[in-house]
């Protein structure tokens, strides 16, 4: 059976085109749309079997049940509890998670915590000024990545949205368009630019500063060379830059997670507003997973804020760099995580994973990963976006439902967190919280 | 042993996002457990594609398999995102909640330790 | 709706729906719904207090994409109305841009039980079904923007109004809106090159004109049994001068007959759309000429969008405008354009009694109150969060109530407001009943929910009723703004979900919402157009584009038949 216009549910770049093949209830063939990333997400893996407890330092198969009840035990009673994760899973989880991290006095935080969360504080100073990816397909003549790889990290990107794309006055593709990619390493896509400019690693803020300099006409400010990069190829970025109709520049972790955070997306979207003082410019984060974006939305209008959310006061209180899920983690303050639709084990900081070994850790997950070698609590979860339906956000905040294609045993996210949920208030009852 | 000093970045790759939900396999071994490097870094340190070296920062050490490529200039070293690099990362955010995933200072040598597969990593921090 | 009896004693009533002017009158509600009589309620005294039906707010940023990233972006705004959950609410944050949860408290505590979200994106209008869903209390419902769209342009192009209508409905039905929102027509999608378009400009690369984009609109909305007219921001706001623009936009749509006894056209947020002068320096109030229009004609109403002095966060898909505030404050802007639609800007702005300006514009928007003579072609809105929060409804309310307070605001703002704005010399003081009619009972009728329950308490009515904690002859402002911020009683459905300021429960909301019924062949013909612009220019498939009935969970839908 063919089935059409399902949803990748892998990267932000959320394609919802794919033609997928399913027979006997298995996904056999992803016939068309998905890159070779979103393919094999959809292809599958094998997956945690069954849920489990460790009981001296093995993993013990048992019930939903059991599991459930064990993992909101272990809620019940901590006394500074992460939630943690959220970024590969449906808004529909999240907002469960977030009532369940208001019960306990949670502090609840995503991946933009170790992704796009700069990005998040630079909007919060500066503001974002942005569209959606089909304004970049229809009209932008000159492309920009700046420290973002999209060949390795959104495959579909430049062809459905930016450079490859056709749109309504870029019918000629490629040949209407210019690209540019600012790096620190000519990748697979600085390759396919018509302009690369090599950047030193950690100098980006002094660039964008550069940069924002000569649109603002202050050339002379400019010394011959800024951050690796000569003042001739800053002088002709600047001129590509006023000469274009519509710019867009798209930046990734090249620019959050080096040295000055933030500071380098201010910097980035104050250029953004310099260009725009010459011609129509937009600038857009290229968000890593599928629903990160998502979780950020949800999480902002039921909190009033995007991620870090510590909730022991009963309102949310924020404050990145202290209510981070790397901060509670390295300062050891945290006594007990839940993880879901995340891999911490594989992700974070290796201080963070020694003091998670050492306190009760609940997954929620389809497969096994590091985070499962030193999880307590293991429970197995519908695939999102293939055995089960539900809401995500694209990169450029367009809201896009998920499709389900095969049934599965396995409960869905939401599910098993309605149940921990309840069982959690079971136990608050009875200890007459 | 010649040791050289150089910018270490981690970030994605096709392979590693290829394994995303299949992080105990051979193929993440293949995919994440490597260092990338320009080749006059690797020769400065005498080590071949395929040979390992051992990843040095102020938090941790990791052995990985160097490669070749990445098209880093002379002085960056790339870690595919993921566990190995991460043993390396530190927990220090700056007060901006973000690890410092990328620009980390770090020493590379040639090692003739084995590249520790992700359990037994993971087992590192159980200590 | 609850099951059961409620019975509202002795309560002084105004529903001007019915023409009850503070009569002393028991309310009767079973089952959720208004009724003649009860044989055994639960009874609640008024003791002698004003009682109103729910209040029904008719334009309101509330949720959505821009909603969203307003409150993301001001974390200092969320620390002002930070309140922790209680066994009965939610966490709640948040004074310009409240969280989901403190929007449907605050204004169940102000008597409200319906709210329209103003302005909704279509491809993003997932977004704000889930968001709305999030409100606990309100009943509500949504505008589609439909005239910066490119099927819209093309249609105003060719002319072809029958196509325009096919399309109005499908959109319409698609993101399961209630019915046309027109902001900045044209100049919206002449921002996504980074321009703008006054009424007569043409559109760049579409050949229409604004003017044309509205007249077409306001056609093909009346060519269906449409609960509401077209919902319209007209062009230039914010703009001195435009006071001209703005009536002429009225004069577009004036020999169209509506399909249903109500306005043609309803006039958002008029305050911003009524100034005078040629520049800051000159700027002055114009309402007197937009009131003798509005007094002068019947197609129109209109909501005032009257100022709340204090910080407050602008957002509307007005892109160009924001852009302009942005450049002349300098503080934090957001911008999103939304492919083949709208688009939309945000950003900070602070409303200032020391201002020239600022005092100007916040005597404009009292004055088209008091100069329109007609209660029933006026709404009291703030635009909220654009001219201000909605919290900031009773001190509007104590304002049109009482000169005295107006005058002494007065005297503490700048001496502009003497000279260039009409205020200070209007003695006219709305009361109780007038109050009702801007409230709840005119803008029940011009969105067509008096039809459906809401604005009145006759009998079938919903049983949505707000008890003011004053009495009919209270004259105080202090005590009226007191009295109109927290209800004594708020009931919804005829449940209790406040009593004595604080909510005592949060049942869901339903979410209103039109299904226009248009001609089959039409429907094809406009399709056929509408999918090669999915194939070719959206960045989403034409199947995944409508919202799917998992986002309205409490739907309540009104057919809209082709008139006849």
């Amino acid at each position: 059976m063919e089935i059409t216009d399902v949803v990748c549910a892998l990267c932000g770049c959320v394609c919802d085109d794919l033609v997928v093949e399913v027979e006997d209830n298995e996904v056999k063939k992803v016939k068309k749309g998905a890159c070779s990333v979103g393919k094999s997400k959809l292809m599958g893996h094998g997956r945690i079997k069954s849920p489990a407890i460790r009981e001296n330092g093995s993993l013990k198969e048992c019930s939903y049940d059991d599991a459930i009840k064990k993992a909101a035990g272990i809620l019940a009673a901590a006394r500074r509890p992460l939630l943690y994760g959220w970024s590969s899973t449906v808004c529909e989880a999240d907002k469960v998670g977030i009532e369940l991290a208001e019960e306990i006095g949670a502090v609840i935080d995503n991946t933009a915590s170790v992704c796009h969360g700069p990005s998040v504080l630079a909007i919060q100073d500066v503001g974002l000024p942005s569209c959606t990816l089909g304004e970049v397909k229809n009209r932008a003549d000159l492309v920009i990545y700046w420290g973002a790889n999209p060949t390795d990290a959104h495959a579909n990107h430049m062809k459905r949205y930016s450079y490859i794309s056709k749109g309504y006055w870029t019918a000629e593709g490629k040949k209407d368009k210019k690209l540019i990619v600012v790096d620190v390493r000519e990748t697979k896509t600085a390759k396919v630019a018509d302009v690369f400019i090599r950047i030193e690693q950690g100098k980006d803020f002094l660039v964008f500063s550069a940069l924002r300099a000569l649109l603002l006409g202050y050339e002379d400010v400019v010394p011959e060379e800024v951050g690796g990069v000569s003042k001739k190829d800053l002088l002709e970025t600047v001129r590509l830059m006023k000469e274009a109709k519509f710019g867009i520049t798209f930046f990734g972790m090249g620019v959050t997670q080096s040295t000055g955070r933030h500071n380098n997306i201010v910097n980035a979207i104050q250029m953004t507003r310099a260009a725009h003082t010459h011609t129509k410019f937009s600038i857009m984060p290229m968000r890593g997973h599928y629903n990160v974006n998502g979780f950020n939305q949800v999480c902002t209008w039921e909190t009033g804020y995007p991620f870090s959310v510590d909730l022991s006061r009963g309102y949310a209180w924020y404050n990145p760099g202290e209510t981070s899920s790397t901060d509670l983690l390295v300062r050891r303050e945290c006594d007990a995580a839940l993880f879901i639709a995340t891999d911490p084990g594989a992700h974070f900081p290796g201080e963070s994973i020694r003091h998670l070994s050492k306190i009760p850790v609940i997954q929620i997950d389809p497969f096994a990963n590091p985070t499962t070698e030193f999880a307590d609590v293991v429970i197995p979860a519908a695939i999102s976006g293939v055995e089960s339906e539900g809401s995500v956000y694209r990169m450029d905040n367009i809201p896009i439902r998920l499709r389900k294609v095969v049934d599965t045993e396995y409960l869905p996210d939401e599910e098993i967190l309605e149940k921990i949920l309840e069982e959690v208030r079971a136990i608050r009852e009875k200890e007459g919280e | 042993m010649e040791r050289m000093n150089a910018r270490l970045i981690s970030g994605r790759t096709i392979a590693q996002g290829q394994n995303l939900d299949n992080k105990l396999s051979e193929e993440y071994y293949n995919a994440v457990a490597i260092c990338e490097m320009n080749e006059k870094d690797m020769e400065k340190i005498g080590v071949s594609a395929d040979e390992n070296v051992e990843v040095r920062t102020s938090y941790g050490e990791v052995v990985v398999k160097a490669k070749e490529g990445g098209g880093n200039p002379e002085g960056i070293a790339f870690i595919p995102m993921g566990p190995w690099a991460n043993a390396v990362v530190s927990g220090d955010t700056h007060g901006a909640g973000m690890p410092q995933y990328k620009g980390i200072d770090a020493e590379i040598e040639k090692s003739e330790e084995k590249v520790l597969p992700v359990k037994e990593l993971m087992q590192r921090y159980m200590g | 709706m609850a099951e059961g009896e409620l019975l509202i004693k002795n309560g002084v009533v105004y529903d001007p729906i019915n023409g009850v002017n503070g009569e002393k009158k028991d309310i009767c509600i079973r089952d959720g719904k208004v009724v003649e009589s009860v044989k055994n309620p639960k009874v609640i005294d008024a003791g002698g207090r004003v009682v109103m039906p729910g209040g029904v707010d008719i334009h309101s940023h509330i949720a959505g994409g821009k909603v969203n990233s307003g409150r993301l972006f001001r974390p200092e705004d969320g620390r002002r109305g930070l309140e922790a959950k209680t066994k009965v609410c939610r966490m709640q944050s948040g004074y310009s841009v409240p969280n989901t949860f403190a929007t449907g408290y605050r204004y169940a505590k102000m008597g409200y039980t319906f709210v329209m979200e103003a302005a909704m994106p279509p491809l993003a209008a997932r977004h704000t079904h889930e968001e709305i869903v999030d409100i606990p209390i309100l009943d509500n419902a949504a505008l589609p923007l439909i005239d910066n769209n490119w099927m819209t342009l093309d249609y105003v192009k060719s002319g072809d109004i029958d196509l325009l209508t096919a399309y109005i409905a499908w959109i319409i039905k698609a993101t399961k809106g209630y019915g046309v929102k027109i902001v900045n027509p044209g100049g919206t999608e002449a921002w996504a090159w980074g321009k703008n378009c006054d009424l007569n400009d043409t559109v760049p690369y579409f050949d229409v004109t604004p003017a044309e984009i509205v007249k077409s609109l306001g056609e093909a909305n009346e060519k269906f049994e449409m609960p509401h007219s077209i919902h319209v921001h007209t062009n230039m706001l914010g703009h001195p001068g435009n006071f001209g623009v703005t009536m002429a936009t009225y004069d577009l749509v004036k020999g169209i007959k509506p399909s249903k006894d109500r306005q043609v056209l309803h006039a958002t947020h008029t305050q911003f759309h009524s100034y005078g002068g040629t520049n800051w320096g000159d700027f002055e109030s114009k309402a007197d000429a937009i009131a003798d229009y509005v007094n002068k004609n019947e197609h129109v109403t209109i909501d005032i969008g009257s100022i709340i002095l204090g910080d407050t966060t602008t957002m509307t898909a007005d892109g160009p405008m924001e852009y302009s505030l942005y450049q002349i404050t300098g503080r934090k802007w957001t911008n999103h354009d939304v492919e083949l639609e709208t688009g939309s800007g945000i950003t900070p702005f602070l409303y200032s009694g020391k201002s020239p300006v600022n005092t100007i514009q916040w005597a404009i928007g009292q004055e088209l109150a008091l100069l329109v003579k007609d209660p029933w072609k006026v709404a009291l809105t703030t635009d909220h969060p654009n001219a201000g929060p909605f919290i900031g409804y009773p001190i509007l309310i104590s304002m049109l109530m009482s000169k005295k307070r107006r005058e002494e605001s007065a005297a503490d703002m700048h001496s502009a407001i003497y000279d260039r704005a009409a205020l200070p010399s209007i003695d006219r003081e709305y009361d109780l009943y007038e109050i009702a009619i801007i409230t709840r009972g005119m803008t029940a009728k011009a969105l067509g929910l008096h039809e459906h329950g809401k604005g009145h308490l006759g009998v079938g009515a919903d049983g949505d009723v707000a008890i003011y904690d004053m009495s009919p002859e209270e004259r105080d402002a202090g005590k009226i703004q007191k009295a109109f911020l927290n209800t004594k009683y708020t009931i919804k459905g005829g449940e209790v979900v406040v009593k004595d300021g604080e909510v005592v429960a949060t049942p869901a909301g339903k979410t209103y919402f039109v299904t226009p019924e248009c001609d089959d062949t039409l429907t094809e013909e406009m399709l056929k157009k509408l999918k090669d612009k999915f194939e070719h220019y959206y960045s989403v498939t034409f199947n995944n584009y409508p919202v799917q009935d998992a986002y309205v969970p409490n739907p309540y839908e009104i057919k809209a038949p082709m008139r006849g």
